[in-house]
């Protein structure tokens, strides 16, 4: 589904993510870990197709396509999605209003969906404004919903969330992603970033990957990894020089 | 139902053009119209029990007492816009009392047409007595065919008594033609109500305007909300004051300036007499081609006890809430509209829906050719 290879992205003049490989295929979901400020969101970012993330060199094929010059819409078009971190808060913009630009010619039951994600008393709201953490996350999960994007990303998709919420946000999550399917017969994939695994609960990973300074530098089983971390933290990977 | 305005010399280019401004011609949605084109009274009528809708000249002709609300919150000799109209040997313009009691869901229309004449020159006085609640629509509009350009100059006085409200929702859809000079004034009573609106998406020569409240009564409120969209050539000077002199009175002045290239001058004013008052000033500019938009916002408080804040800001569209709305499948041109329209989607409070919806149609027109 994803291929990225020998990616090279800059801020301004200022490189940020540096030869990254990545293969995710139908069904899969790949966890990326890495200590601040390690470059995982700038990966989303630049996946998606925002501006400010320059590719320098490499590719980024999605469906056998090459989306590298691509703007994020088309990518959108193509079946990309993206749970924001931090979304932007849009004045005066009503989050029924923009579900309802979203969904277009879809015929999706919006206040339906919405509940179902606890935000139906939220669509006549200024976008993320005044937002709790647990009820941006559930509006970025409700946006995705009603996109139903066949690769989808999510960025610490439990942070600033409680628990009660980590489970509802999951739960959705989970069958955005198929998770309710038999393997052979799940399609979509998903990268997740995620700090404390807990999301890790409702989406079965399938691979790791961890990133330091721009780079990846390991893979290996998700469970495994954030044993390790949790156990030994990001010391020994940020000494770690061979991929 | 009232029956339908006959306008039998107007061409379906005219007709658009108010329909655009909010007057509805079918008068389904409305309980009361009254049209003026150029100095000609077309039309003068309401079917709303305890409402009347009158020239000024039968309102004269009718209540004796009506010549006390004349040129009393306006003054005449306030400059030359009111010394040419205070000079007409024959006023023109819309007299509404709504009597005691009295309450209309469907809005009375009133439209101001200039077809031919150079200035068109009005004189209105708008009157809710003890605990009525009246809801205006004021559409002002000029022919396609307006060729050398002309002036409107309309003076406005309304009066809203103890317990009563009144809204007043102007929709302007002039021409690069068109100067336009509105003079209106109010004063607010005890736990009256006052609601003014402005809506300008269309372009105009010059528009100059401050209209000012003052509340009078204990709890009087008044709240002025403009939304406004200026071309390129079109000057636009608005500005909105409230003077509270009584405990408990409120005010709200709330401005959406967009510029494509125009100049927009928002000016604001609240003054605090009286303790226990409170006031807040907004005034959020958007450019989006070079132009102007001059926020002025003052708030002058002299006693203890007045507790009055304001808020201005000026500047684009941030890249990163446009790319949010693409990464969610929508492009450039789309994402950028749909900002707009939040940020010019102020829900007035108080409305009645059938005036929301005749705000959010003009939003919607602009809209549709791009804003």
């Amino acid at each position: 589904m994803l291929h990225i290879e020998h990616l090279h992205v800059n801020i301004g003049d200022k490189e940020v993510l540096r030869d990254i490989n990545l293969h995710i295929n139908e069904g899969e979901t790949h966890v990326l870990l890495g200590p601040n400020g390690s470059g995982k969101t700038t990966l989303l970012m630049t996946i998606m197709g925002f501006s400010t993330y320059t590719i320098t060199k490499g590719t980024i094929t999605f469906k056998g396509e090459d989306v590298t010059r691509m703007h994020s819409n088309e990518r959108a078009k193509r079946g990309m999605g993206m749970l924001f971190q931090r979304p932007p808060t849009i004045s005066g913009l009503k989050l029924g209003k923009m579900l309802s630009a979203i969904s277009k010619t879809k015929q999706e039951n919006i206040p339906e969906l919405a509940k179902t994600v606890h935000m139906d008393r939220f669509l006549e709201r200024d976008i993320n404004k005044g937002f709790s953490g647990g009820e941006i996350k559930r509006s970025e999960v409700l946006q995705l919903m009603i996109q139903n994007p066949d690769f989808i990303m999510l960025d610490e998709p439990e942070s600033g969330v409680d628990l009660e919420n980590i489970s509802l946000i999951g739960t959705n999550i989970g069958a955005l992603l198929e998770k309710d399917k038999h393997l052979a017969k799940r399609k979509k994939c998903g990268l997740v970033i995620t700090h404390t695994g807990y999301i890790l609960d409702y989406l079965d990973a399938d691979k790791g990957h961890v990133m330091c300074e721009g780079q990846i530098r390991c893979h290996g089983n998700p469970r495994e990894i954030l044993k390790d971390i949790k156990q030994r933290g990001y010391r020994e990977c940020m000494e770690c020089r061979n991929q | 139902m009232p029956e339908p305005v006959r306008v039998p010399n107007l061409s379906k280019a005219d007709q658009n053009r108010l329909a655009q401004s909010g007057i509805d011609l079918s008068m389904k949605n409305r309980c009361g119209s009254y049209l003026q084109m150029d100095q000609d009274i077309v039309q003068s009528e309401c079917s709303q029990e305890g409402i009347e809708v009158l020239s000024y000249k039968k309102a004269m002709e009718k209540y004796d007492w009506i010549k006390e609300y004349a040129w009393k919150v306006v003054s005449p000799e306030k400059d030359d816009i009111t010394r040419y109209v205070a000079a007409q040997k024959e006023p023109k313009g819309y007299v509404i009392i709504a009597h005691k009691g009295s309450n209309n869901i469907f809005p009375i229309q009133a439209c101001l047409f200039l077809g031919r004449e150079q200035i068109q020159h009005v004189h209105n006085i708008v009157i809710a007595e003890e605990g009525a609640e009246l809801h205006i629509i004021s559409g002002c509009t000029s022919g396609e065919h307006v060729g050398k350009g002309g002036a409107h100059y309309g003076i406005s006085e309304f009066y809203v008594k103890k317990n009563a409200k009144i809204s007043f929702t102007m929709i302007h859809n002039w021409s690069e033609k068109i100067e336009v000079y509105p003079r209106s004034a109010s004063i607010v009573e005890e736990n009256g109500v006052f609601l003014s609106n402005y809506v300008c998406m269309q372009p105009v020569k010059k528009v100059q305007m401050y209209p000012t409240a003052t509340l009078k009564g204990a709890n009087s409120v008044a709240r002025f909300s403009s939304i406004v969209i200026s071309t390129p050539g079109s000057h636009m000077d608005l500005g909105s004051r409230a003077v509270l002199e009584a405990p408990g009175a409120s005010a709200e002045l709330i401005t959406r300036a967009i510029t494509k290239g125009g100049t927009i001058i928002s000016r604001g004013h609240i003054n605090g007499k009286v303790a226990g008052t409170r006031g807040h000033l907004e005034c959020k500019g958007l450019i989006l081609q070079d132009g102007v938009v001059y926020a002025i916002p003052e708030i002058e408080g002299s006693v203890v006890g007045t507790e009055l804040s304001h808020e201005a800001a000026v500047g684009k569209i941030a890249k990163d809430e446009i790319e949010y709305l693409m990464s969610r499948g929508l492009d450039e041109d789309e994402a950028t509209s749909t900002i707009i329209r939040g940020f010019l989607d102020v829900k007035i409070s108080g409305l009645p829906e059938a005036l929301q919806q005749q705000i959010d149609a003009s939003i919607d027109v602009a809209e549709k050719s791009g804003f």
